[in-house]
């Protein structure tokens, strides 16, 4: 799942105050309500899951950017092997930057950390998944490097 | 996907300029470089002259200039001021004149589904900097540029 309001160009500009780190329960409260701010759905069950993960899933990191006490933002790496019979790749499966630290490369910080963790468990694929239609996310990923990758995604209803 | 060539020229000329933003290239080196007639040239930043995207300065040491904004605008902005008619307008299933004409229009307008997003979502900014990284990419596995 990813963020449908993330910032365009997401700024070059660096935010020195920002700091990243491993996302804690502390942080749960504002983690929902960011989403929640985006989504338009408080889902606090969904994030809660997300963050038990980390206790049996070695392959997942859940990281926040932290300016003081406030949280600027989120995101999400998981490591999948054959899924949909695909080799070994890392999922950049959330990135999301509350509306008030857009604009100062908060996203593009989160991004190269997950994309660090991947490298580090050696993996040299990174892919996402986001709405077709949500084209200033999908510019904000193009502009990390990504491009269509050799999938495609397919549904039909079942009625 | 085969676009106008009036439209390539537009695409490769506004990229040339942006990746010099502060520069005013004469209209004679882009017309070299992509080798297209002046004239035709002419024409074609005319129009992106009325869009707000170049400006073009006569006299000595004129040219023209990138005025827009890279991060901003998209390979989508550029084409659809030289193409017109060339998504399947979303009337045209709810026209067709039986369910299999309709089910071909639908499938047409999920190949146009596509295309819109990937220009929609590919900024000047992105070839740009995609470019830049590839080139890095490229030196850094053949430093001495041996093929």
């Amino acid at each position: 799942m990813t963020d449908t309001e993330l910032e365009v160009a997401d700024s070059e500009q660096h935010d020195a105050q920002i700091v990243i780190h491993a996302a804690a329960h502390d942080d749960l409260p504002s983690i929902i309500q960011i989403d929640s701010c985006a989504s338009g759905e408080p889902k606090p069950d969904f994030w809660r899951e997300c963050y038990e993960r980390q206790d049996t899933d070695s392959g997942s990191t859940f990281i926040v950017a932290k300016s003081g006490d406030a949280v600027a933002g989120y995101a999400i790496g998981s490591i999948k092997t054959w899924e949909f019979g695909a080799p070994t790749c890392g999922w950049v499966e959330t990135i999301i930057v509350a509306p008030e630290f857009r604009g100062r490369g908060v996203g593009t910080r989160l991004f190269d950390s997950v994309v660090d963790y991947f490298k580090a468990s050696g993996i040299s694929t990174v892919r996402t998944m986001l709405h077709i239609d949500d084209y200033a996310l999908m510019s904000f990923f193009r502009i990390q490097g990504m491009s269509a990758g050799p999938f495609i995604e397919l549904e039909m209803r079942s009625d | 996907m085969k676009l106008q060539q009036a439209t390539r020229y537009s695409i490769l000329a506004v990229l040339h300029m942006a990746s010099s933003p502060n520069e005013q290239i004469p209209a004679s080196e882009l017309a070299e470089i992509y080798g297209v007639s002046q004239h035709h040239l002419a024409k074609v930043l005319r129009t992106l002259s009325r869009a707000g995207i170049v400006e073009s300065t006569r006299g000595a040491g004129g040219g023209c200039s990138f005025i827009g904004d890279a991060r901003k605008i998209t390979l989508y902005d550029i084409i659809r001021l030289f193409e017109d008619d060339w998504l399947t307008s979303p009337n045209e299933e709810a026209q067709a004149p039986t369910a299999v004409s309709a089910e071909l229009v639908r499938v047409l307008g999920e190949v146009d589904r596509i295309t819109a997003a990937t220009l929609q979502s590919v900024t000047l900014q992105t070839i740009i900097k995609n470019a830049e990284r590839s080139a890095r990419r490229r030196q850094k596995e053949n430093p001495n540029g041996d093929s």
